[in-house]
């Protein structure tokens, strides 16, 4: 198969991700759409990598998953965080922030 | 084959993609997200990243779903020249475990060291923002109110063992609870 083919994909599931962003306001979606982003960037790298034959892109795509870890621990501790202060689980809602 | 597996997978990363935003529910967002990741470590594989998949499955469609499912649940609702675009030459040994080893631990180190430190701050925020503050929230009852414990006549103060030998000022009937002026334990005083 084409490593043109793989890019492809990686591009709908990134525009997918980008879409869901915009278009979703449960901070949680928008979480799950930024992990899709991720994800199709980690797909691009990979394909790079094997493209070139060079497994320095299996490198970069463990540190995106290593940073993509540890945005969900931060992300859904703030949802968290947010649910216990009743706040609304609504990012249009949120739009001002406090010491 | 290769083609075969390549279409399965390929559709299947885009369907879940595309069900994570169009499904109402964050539980089935989550459920899609899941196969949308087993799909794309199918196509890891393919592209033969066997360490990246195997950790993309670990790490992804294992902890950190695990994560996700257990907080929808309680939140709820809602330059140069390209190669020839069929790859390189397949090498022995090429995306295995220890070629990534060698990598990290010699080119990449400060990626490496970076990373580990990155998860540690992770973690420690993750536990500050989601930790307890100051006793229950939305409670106006002082701690130490909701732990006193009726006692039995008599068996209070030494104030009150000594007969008669009230504090001035504080009512005197009997089975009344007082509660004293610097938020101490109560006391259960007789006439």
């Amino acid at each position: 198969v084409s490593i043109t083919w793989y890019l492809t994909i990686s591009a709908l599931i990134f525009c997918v991700g980008a879409g869901g962003v915009m278009v979703r306001r449960s901070p949680l979606v928008v979480l799950l759409c930024l992990e899709l982003m991720l994800n199709a960037g980690n797909l691009a790298l990979i394909a790079f990598a094997r493209m070139h034959g060079n497994a320095e892109g299996h490198i970069f795509a463990l540190t995106v998953l290593v940073v993509a870890a540890c945005e969900v621990a931060i992300g859904l501790g703030v949802v968290v965080a947010m649910q216990r202060r009743r706040l609304a689980i609504d990012v249009d809602e949120l739009r001002t922030l406090q010491g | 084959m290769a083609e075969i597996l390549f279409f399965i997978a390929g559709t299947g990363a885009v369907a879940g993609a595309v069900g994570v935003i169009v499904l109402r529910n964050p539980f089935y967002s989550v459920l899609s997200l899941v196969g949308h990741l087993l799909c794309l470590a199918a196509l890891f594989l393919l592209l033969r990243a066997e360490f990246v998949a195997v950790a993309q499955v670990v790490v992804y469609a294992g902890a950190v779903m695990v994560l996700y499912v257990f907080v929808v649940a309680y939140v709820g609702g809602d330059g140069a020249e390209l190669p020839a675009p069929t790859g390189a030459p397949y090498v022995e040994g090429f995306g295995s475990p220890a070629q990534i080893g060698q990598l990290f631990l010699g080119e990449f180190t400060l990626a490496f060291e970076l990373a580990a430190f990155l998860l540690l701050v992770g973690a420690v925020g993750a536990v500050t923002l989601s930790r307890r503050r100051g006793g229950l929230e939305g409670s106006d009852v002082a701690p130490a109110a909701r732990l006193d414990v009726r006692r039995p006549l008599g068996t209070g103060t030494m104030a009150e063992a000594v007969e008669g030998r009230l504090p001035p000022g504080e009512p005197t009937d009997a089975h009344e609870r007082v509660q004293s002026a610097g938020g101490g334990p109560e006391e259960t005083r007789t006439a």
